[in-house]
């Protein structure tokens, strides 16, 4: 019976073996053909981007003109302050403004700068001394009784990035600096609000990160009306002209983008990339029938069916085919005969003076009545009412706030650009954060989604686009930090820029939809009949140790 | 400006009788056709008439002839009365002369509008040829034309677009297109019956395209062109690939003014299905959409109810002027249909746009413009010659806008003329392992031989036996294809002797495609583009302003006696070992249960122990 016992023990090491082989050797071989490339990605650093502490710098310098410091107090103050706010907007987003002013007193060629008859022209001039970097403020105080500002205005805001602050009145002799001071201080924040960024501002243009609550619905349309950032935009004019054949019209449009639309889109250049064309579409017609009203002897478009408008319209446009930028559409209409004139009027009834709306993200339409009794009429267009329509639409769209100064503001005529450099300062502050914000909420998604699905190949590339967007968002945090906006805007559209690539890479899709359970259907022809031997001679083997120990016990009792 | 000229008429081209058949002297001559044209004819001054020798001769003849009406017709002053309605249309457009001819026209300004309009930079014209087919079948087909004068060999970042549509104007200066072709083709062109089409395609879609020499990456250029084409016109070019994409080296020639030796692409794809959702998008790209004008008629309903349709766009630089000095862009939009309006009539040959179409003319597009409009009375038919495919024929001119003109053929339409050049294909061979691909290619000219330039595109799962390629080829250029990567092709030079029949076979054997890469529907089998033949003289003509009616000048060439064509046979449809595609399942649980089956015994070999029973012995299990 030796020999019988001797070949159960061979047989027990053998299927011992086998179990050994099939876990050790098999089970990782099929772990390792089986499994998905996945890349390593910086989840540490995307993990702290989750959280996010902006903090946004802002240099600003307040000069003190001849008149408006006493001797005393010029020797007496403190050459820099800084002043730090803190706002949590939720729980994983801190805002934190820092505002580094500095004071001094006015150099001699600003004082004659500052003796120019008006506020523009000093304005002119003290552009000429210096160039101010890009997101600061320099503030001149001016004498009380400057006549630079007119009656009743305590502050110039100029086309650059310089405001004149006439001096209030506890700055005369014998008050103490800290008063002064502290009374200054809250006349720059004001000037700040306007010239650089306000906390609302801010939030708005983190709204893919955070939750905001509108307490008005204007305050939703508002925050509505502009584009998102986006690295390009396509600026499309068109013409609609619905009755081609009494309505010979010509529109300049090539001089009046040189001469209009160019300025500003190159004073916006930093921003994004701008494409301009134009085209002329005939028989296109708008969506809704115009009623006929008979006290304006015209006929009417109501606010309430503009929104019908737009559809049938969109149609015709032409997608843009060569990019996927967003497109702003600009649409002249010029109605035919049979619904000429043709007005739109507002809530209360009442004919819109310009005869335009704007469509929010989408553009604006303008309604170019022609009056012409025998057709057919040639027309040209008059090409300046058209664009001063278009221009300001233009700019609401690319989310040039013109929010009303406060009361003692005066705003400066800005430039042939049509657009003041603090104006556009308001711009990349708000659309650098909103860059950071979404980029962050890219990049963490993408993370979050990577992780819960195992089953995602991520390739060498994706996880290069990630570092890369990782990578540029700390260079943008960091520069918004350092108060240097064109470069913190910069790096934030690059972090977009990358993050969208890796978010939207097709490869991302190839096994998503492979799901567990056929892959399951497929294993179980072959892990059955292997793995129910190996299990079954593992468990009578267990059930025969167990047995063997209880004799031994049985023995030894 | 606005050189549009108004011609609000409607013509009708009747085929009085074939004057003379330049090419084809076995001419069976007489054809009674009839042949309607519409045409807004745009003209300019800079016209390069044949009459006369020296342009500034030729203003001042057609200034002087401005008055004059049309002459009555008469059989041999057809040239004449053909020319005369150019001279009266060259009238309007005075306007763009260039400043060294306005010596002969500053008169005629005079009567034009005050303020004259800026000068227009695009034109429009349009053309609707109807051309009873000897089969009894009727052949329509329109075409629209815009030309778009603006510098585009320069990067011009801001673009104004007019009367060309934005989305084609962007996607050609987005990837820096020099010339670009797109066809749909629904149903095979029976040539023998037909005779030759005004413009050949291939069933199904055809890309060709010319790239300037400033793109860096033509694959990526290319794979991006093919998908924003197939969104414009709604199509699956997006199926376009390395696999299916050649660069034919001789075979294709750029039709316009553009440099030559720019990458060029052609993809064919012979399986697309063309219908109404092709159509819609190509009539966004008019300008006046399908509310005037001649698209008017194309009612989808009735269109794609026909034995052959086609679609083609075709965008090409052409020169301005004799002297090619300027440049444009010309964008050709073409539609074509068969209709088998003999059978649905039952057999008597008549036809009406309405019988054709459900729709009648209306209105015309009013995207032209003019001084002056000059109507024809309906009862004087004007005649116009033109010169298709080396087939003269003169095309009576009827006033259409009264409507007692429609519906009635003068004659019994004659004897067509018999096609120059027809191709022929098919496989041959038994089984699926192997077979042979068959080209006939014939010549119908009686005396006269053609070297003729065959391309062949064959995809990598045929594989190519090349050395049995039985074929006269003067010159050979073959590319071997690559599995999954590219195409066969093949270019030959053929000789072919008059009156004959060439044949060009070559065997081939079917690969096994990996079960991903079959279609949906494998048992219908897997097409192969068709052969396309290119007679190798090609004298092309790139002047745009060369007056003509449009449907003679799809291939523009300089001398009426040569001229330029394309032969497309029909597609192959080569069916392949096709697999059960429950298989992959199959295969895995029959290796499973092999596998299991071979593991358990060695698995009951290594653990068990086997004796010989002994009586009075049990075997004991070990385990």
């Amino acid at each position: 019976m030796a020999a019988i016992e001797v070949e159960r023990h061979r047989g027990r090491l053998a299927a011992l073996a086998i179990a050994v082989v099939v876990i050790a050797v098999g089970v990782p071989l099929w772990w390792k053909t089986t499994e998905t490339y996945r890349a390593w990605l910086p989840v540490t650093q995307i993990n702290q981007l989750a959280q996010l502490q902006l903090q946004l710098s802002v240099e600003v310098e307040v000069v003190f003109s001849r008149g408006t410091l006493t001797a005393e107090h010029q020797k007496k103050i403190d050459p820099t302050h800084t002043r730090l706010e803190e706002h949590p907007v939720d729980e994983t987003t801190v805002l934190s403004y820092r505002y580094e002013t500095r004071y001094r007193t006015a150099t001699i060629m600003e004082e004659d700068a500052l003796n120019q008859p008006t506020a523009a022209e000093t304005d002119e001039s003290l552009h000429l001394l210096s160039e101010s970097p890009c997101g600061s403020v320099v503030i001149y105080v001016v004498p009380e009784s400057t006549t630079l500002l007119p009656e009743g205005v305590s502050v110039y805001v100029g086309q650059r990035r310089t405001a004149l602050l006439r001096a209030g009145r506890p700055m005369r002799v014998g008050v103490g600096l800290k008063e002064v001071l502290a009374h200054l201080e809250t006349q720059v924040q004001q000037v700040l609000k306007v010239m650089s960024f306000s906390h609302s501002d801010i939030t708005a243009a983190l709204s893919d990160r955070v939750r905001l609550d509108y307490s008005s619905r204007e305050g939703l349309a508002d925050s509505m009306r502009a584009f998102k950032s986006s690295p390009g935009y396509e600026i499309t004019f068109s013409l609609l002209n619905p009755d081609p054949k009494s309505h010979h019209l010509h529109w300049d449009i090539e001089a009046a983008v040189q001469s209009y639309i160019q300025p500003l889109l190159s004073k916006l250049a930093p921003v994004a990339d701008f494409s301009l064309d134009s085209q002329i579409l005939y028989y296109a017609v708008l969506g809704v029938n115009p009623r006929f009203d008979p006290s304006l002897n015209a006929y009417t478009l109501n606010a309430d069916s503009l929104s019908h408008v737009i559809n049938p319209v969109e149609a015709r446009l032409g997608s843009s085919a060569a990019s996927s930028n967003p497109v702003l559409n600009f649409l002249l209409y010029v109605p035919d005969a049979r619904h000429s004139p043709l007005y739109i009027t507002d809530h209360r009834k009442y004919t819109v003076v310009s005869n335009a709306f704007s469509s929010p993200r989408w553009g604006g339409i303008m309604v170019y009545n022609v009056n012409g009794t025998e057709l057919p009429v040639h027309i040209n267009i008059d090409m300046t009412r058209v664009m001063g329509v278009f221009l300001a639409q233009l700019r609401l769209m690319l989310g040039v706030q013109s929010s009303t100064p406060p009361p003692g503001f005066l705003v400066g005529p800005c430039g042939p650009a049509g657009l003041a450099d603090w104006e556009l300062d308001r711009l990349l502050w708000s659309r650098s954060v909103e860059n950071v914000a979404t980029a962050t909420t890219t990049i963490t998604s993408l993370a979050q989604l990577l992780d819960q699905i195992g089953n995602i190949v991520i390739n060498d590339n994706i996880a290069e686009q990630v570092s890369a967007a990782v990578a540029s968002l700390q260079l943008a945090v960091g520069q918004l930090e350092a108060g240097n906006l064109g470069l913190a805007l910069q790096y934030s559209k690059e972090a977009i820029l990358h993050s969208e690539r890796a978010f939207f890479d097709p490869s991302l899709l190839h096994l998503l939809y492979f799901p567990d359970d056929q892959k399951f259907a497929i294993y179980i022809p072959l892990f059955l009949p292997m793995c129910v031997p190996i299990l079954l001679s593992l468990l009578k083997m267990a059930a025969e140790a167990r047995q063997r120990r209880r004799e031994r016990q049985d023995k030894k009792e | 400006m606005l050189a549009f000229v108004l011609c609000g008429l409607v013509y009708v081209f009747v085929t009085a009788d074939v004057q003379e058949t330049n090419q084809v002297k076995d001419a069976e001559g007489q054809t009674h056709a009839v042949e309607e044209e519409r045409q807004w004819e745009a003209t300019e001054v800079e016209t390069n008439l044949s009459l006369t020798d020296t342009p500034s001769d030729n203003e001042a003849d057609h200034v002087q002839t401005c008055d004059r009406p049309p002459p009555p017709p008469a059989k041999d002053e057809i040239q004449e009365a053909a020319e005369e309605v150019r001279r009266d249309s060259l009238e309007t457009n005075i306007v763009d002369v260039p400043s060294d001819k306005v010596d002969h026209v500053s008169d005629t300004k005079k009567t034009l509008d005050d303020p004259p309009p800026p000068p227009e930079k695009d034109r429009f014209q349009e053309e609707l040829v109807i051309r009873p087919l000897h089969s009894g079948d009727t052949y329509a087909s329109f075409q629209f034309r815009t030309l778009w004068d603006t510098d585009f060999f320069r990067g011009n970042k801001v673009l104004y677009y007019q009367l060309f549509p934005k989305s084609l104007g962007q996607v050609i200066s987005k990837f820096s297109v020099s010339e670009l072709h797109i066809s749909f083709t629904q149903g095979y062109w029976r040539t023998m019956q037909w005779g030759q089409p005004f413009l050949p395609s291939p069933p199904g879609a055809e890309l060709w395209e010319w790239c300037q020499d400033t793109v860096t990456d033509v694959d990526i250029a290319w794979k991006e062109l093919t998908n924003v084409l197939s969104g414009i016109v709604c199509a699956s070019l997006n199926f376009i690939d390395s696999t299916n994409t050649v660069q034919p080296s001789a075979s294709f020639k750029p039709l316009g003014v553009g440099n030559g030796n720019a990458f060029s692409a052609n993809a064919v794809l012979p399986r697309e299905i063309v219908c109404t959702e092709n159509l819609t998008p190509w009539k966004k790209l008019l300008p006046c959409g399908a509310k005037t004008g001649l698209a008017v008629l194309m009612n989808s309903e009735k269109v794609f109810h026909s034995s052959f349709y086609s679609q083609a766009l075709h965008i090409t630089p052409v020169c301005q002027d004799w002297q090619c000095k300027s440049t444009a862009w010309e964008l050709k939009r073409t539609l074509n249909v068969v209709f088998d309006l003999h059978s649905s009539g039952q057999g008597k040959r008549e036809w009406s746009l309405f019988k054709m179409f459900s729709r009648t003319l209306t209105e015309a597009c009013p995207l032209r413009h003019c001084g002056e409009q000059f109507e024809l009375s309906p009862a004087t038919p004007l005649l116009s010659q033109a010169v298709v495919l080396g087939d003269r024929r003169t095309y009576s001119v009827y006033d259409l806008t009264n409507q007692a003109t429609f519906g009635q053929m003068p004659a019994e339409s004659g004897d067509m003329l018999r096609p120059l050049l027809h191709g022929e294909r098919y496989v041959a061979g038994y089984g699926l392992p192997t077979g042979e691909i068959h080209t006939l290619v014939y010549n119908h000219h009686t005396y006269r031989a053609f070297p003729v330039l065959l391309l062949d595109t064959v995809p990598w799962y045929l594989r190519l036996y090349i050395h049995t390629l039985t074929t006269p080829a003067i010159y050979i250029h073959y590319q071997p294809s690559k599995d999954r990567l590219q195409p066969h092709l093949l270019e030959m030079l053929v000789q072919l002797p008059p009156n004959s029949v060439t044949e060009v076979t070559v065997q081939f054997e079917r690969a096994l495609l990996k079960w991903t890469e079959y279609t949906p529907d494998p048992n219908h089998g897997f097409y192969v583009g068709p052969l396309l033949a290119v007679p190798s003289v090609v004298a092309m003509d790139t002047n745009s302003t060369q007056e003509r009616p449009l449907f003679s000048s799809f291939f523009p060439c300089k001398e009426e006696s040569s001229y330029f064509m394309r032969v497309y046979t029909e597609p192959l449809l080569v069916n392949l070992p096709t697999p059960d595609f429950s298989m992959p399942y199959n295969v895995i649980c029959l290796t499973c249960t092999v596998m299991a089956v071979g593991y358990g015994s060695l698995y009951n070999l290594l653990t068990h122990t086997f004796q010989v029973e002994e009586p009075g012995l049990r075997c004991v299990p070990l385990l």
